[in-house]
This record gives C-alpha cells, sequence and structure tokens, in this order.
C-alpha cells in the first residue's frame, strides 16, 4: 500500500478504537468499570501518556534527544499555566517563544 | 465553555497539519475519534515520527477514561438502538461533566445531549479552520508550532497534576520516554511510558483519583 493509504487506514482505525470505547463503556454492565482501581488506572494512563508526550516534543528529534528552542518555549508555556492563562494563550505563547528564538538566531 | 473549545479546536487544527496530516485527514480523523486529547497524542506521535500502529495505540489508551464516562452515563440516559450509538460517540469529558452536574432526570439528559452535540458541531468547524490555517502557514517550525505541540500538551495535562500520585507518574512517564527514544522506535517510548501508569494505578490502592471532568476535552 502506499504510505498515503496506510495513513487513511491508520487514521479510520485510531478514530474507530476511540470511539469503540466509548461504545464498551455504553454496553458493559456499570459495576465492571465502577471498581475504583479501574478508574485510578485509567486517570494514570491518560497523565503518563501526555506528560510522555510532552518530553518526546520537547527534547526528542528523530532518535536522538536535543535542547533547542523548544525548551524555553516550554518554560515560558508552564509560566503561562501557572498563572492559569487559558489553553490557546499557553500555546500560542509556546509557539511565539519558539518562533522569536530561533529567528534571532539563539538556538535552533 | 464553547469558546474555550474554539481555540482548543483551532490548535488542534494546526498542529495536525504540521505534523504531516492533510487538512482533510485532520477533520476525518477529528469526525471519526471526536476526543480531544485522544486526537493531540495521535497526531503527537504521528509528529514525532511514530508509526500508524503507534499512534493508534496511544490515542485508543489516552481515550479508555470515555469508557468510564460511558459506564456512568448508560443508566442515566437510558436509550437504546441507534441512539445509543449516538449517545457513545458524544460521551466526552464536557458532556458527562456538564451531565453529572444536574440534579433532575431530564436535566442530565438535556445537559448530556445539547452538550455533546453541540461541542462535536463547535470541535469539529474549528478543527477544520485550524488546519485550513496551519496549512497557509507553511513551515511549522518557523513558526514555532512544533514547540506549540509541547506546550499543548503540558496543558492538557497541567490540571491532572494537582495530586501527587499523577506528579509522580507524570515525571516517572517524561523520564522513561526520553531514556528510552535512543533505542526504541519512534512511538513506542510514549507507550512503553503508560506502563508505568498502569503498575502504579493496579497495585498502588489508596492512591486518590485525579478528576478528570474539571480538565477539558
Amino acid at each position: 500500500m502506499s504510505p498515503d493509504a496506510l495513513m487513511w487506514l491508520a487514521i479510520v482505525a485510531g478514530g474507530l478504537a476511540v470511539y469503540a470505547i466509548k461504545l464498551v463503556g455504553h454496553l458493559l454492565p456499570e459495576h465492571w468499570l465502577a471498581e475504583p482501581r479501574v478508574a485510578r488506572t485509567a486517570a494514570l494512563v491518560t497523565v503518563a501518556l501526555l506528560a510522555a508526550l510532552v518530553a518526546i516534543q520537547t527534547f526528542a528529534s528523530g532518535q536522538g534527544l536535543t535542547v533547542d528552542a523548544r525548551l524555553p518555549a516550554l518554560v515560558v508555556a508552564a509560566i503561562a499555566l501557572a498563572l492559569r492563562a487559558p489553553f490557546l494563550v499557553v500555546v500560542v505563547l509556546g509557539a511565539a517563544v519558539a518562533a522569536g528564538v530561533r529567528a534571532l538566531g539563539w538556538m535552533a | 465553555m464553547s469558546v474555550a473549545t474554539g481555540l482548543y479546536g483551532i490548535s488542534f487544527g494546526a498542529l495536525s497539519v504540521a505534523a504531516g496530516l492533510s487538512v482533510l485527514q485532520t477533520v476525518v480523523l477529528s469526525l471519526i475519534m471526536f476526543s480531544g486529547g485522544s486526537q493531540f497524542a495521535y497526531v503527537g506521535v504521528i509528529a514525532a515520527g511514530g508509526g500508524g500502529p503507534a499512534a493508534v495505540a496511544t490515542g485508543a489508551l489516552v481515550g479508555v477514561r470515555n469508557a468510564l464516562y460511558g459506564a456512568r452515563m448508560a443508566p442515566l440516559l437510558g436509550v437504546r438502538g441507534w441512539r445509543r450509538l449516538l449517545a457513545a460517540q458524544v460521551t466526552i469529558d464536557e458532556s458527562t461533566a456538564v451531565a453529572t452536574a444536574q440534579e433532575e432526570p431530564r436535566a442530565v439528559r438535556e445537559g448530556f445531549w445539547w452538550t455533546g452535540v453541540g461541542i462535536y458541531v463547535l470541535w469539529n468547524s474549528f478543527v477544520t479552520l485550524g488546519a485550513l490555517a496551519g496549512n497557509a502557514l507553511g513551515d511549522p517550525r518557523a513558526w514555532g508550532l512544533d514547540a506549540a505541540a509541547a506546550a499543548a500538551f503540558l496543558g492538557l495535562v497541567w490540571a491532572r497534576l494537582a495530586d501527587p500520585v499523577a506528579r509522580a507518574v507524570g515525571v516517572g512517564s517524561a523520564v522513561v520516554a526520553l531514556a528510552l527514544t535512543p533505542v526504541l522506535p519512534a512511538g513506542l517510548p510514549v507507550l512503553a511510558a503508560a506502563a508505568i501508569a498502569v503498575v502504579v494505578g493496579w497495585w498502588r490502592p489508596g492512591s486518590t483519583v485525579p478528576d478528570d471532568e474539571e480538565v477539558g476535552a
């Protein structure tokens, strides 16, 4: 299959997987998922994946690790979040800091 | 809530195109998947060079909490047949949070449907706008969109880090993912980090549950 066809396949599969999980919740008997251990594990899995994605999106460059303009952007985003800035402000600040640092030639 | 959803949708659309999806792929993904955290995670794995299977697995794992919402909502909604298929699709953080905050059974149902369907329309409209805007921008790095993705993930996880156990799991996952990056194919280090959460969540009884409902999609 062409890379484009594979991408489409992965998009439909990903969408259906997330939908199937929602449907399973509606179809299973309530007590199956009511156990605190299940809820706790599901919540922590979300935290673990998002935290890992923060790290990868900041430091990974292919198979290597690097420090570049994404790090000061993340620091500014963290400060904005600590000051309770709205989501879009945090994202736009992150982009602006990285773009600015690169435009000034301070970091790659 | 609707302004927040719109702005959040624009960020997703732009970042998805920056990750390499086309505008149409971004919109189709969003229409089928319809869960903000899962969508961001999915394109995050693609942006990091991970393959389709790793992206599907990561998106699905981030969406596991929706099954818990579904189990809570099903008895309150009391729907059967095709309506149940629709109810499942709009079972997300916001619709569950609004519905379970109501007291009257009728208000629960109305809160769920109005919030769920309203956000579905709004979210996907703004994702489309964001994707078109991202497509018009050109080089994602010159605009700092790669850093915006990191900021977006930090924003998504931030409110969930109030609990000390969640914080420890978050830091541990970040370290594990970075340590494994040079040795595993892209996409797998993020999935490996989820193993920490399973171990802690399953075998460490007594830790508190971070409240997902105040966090957003």
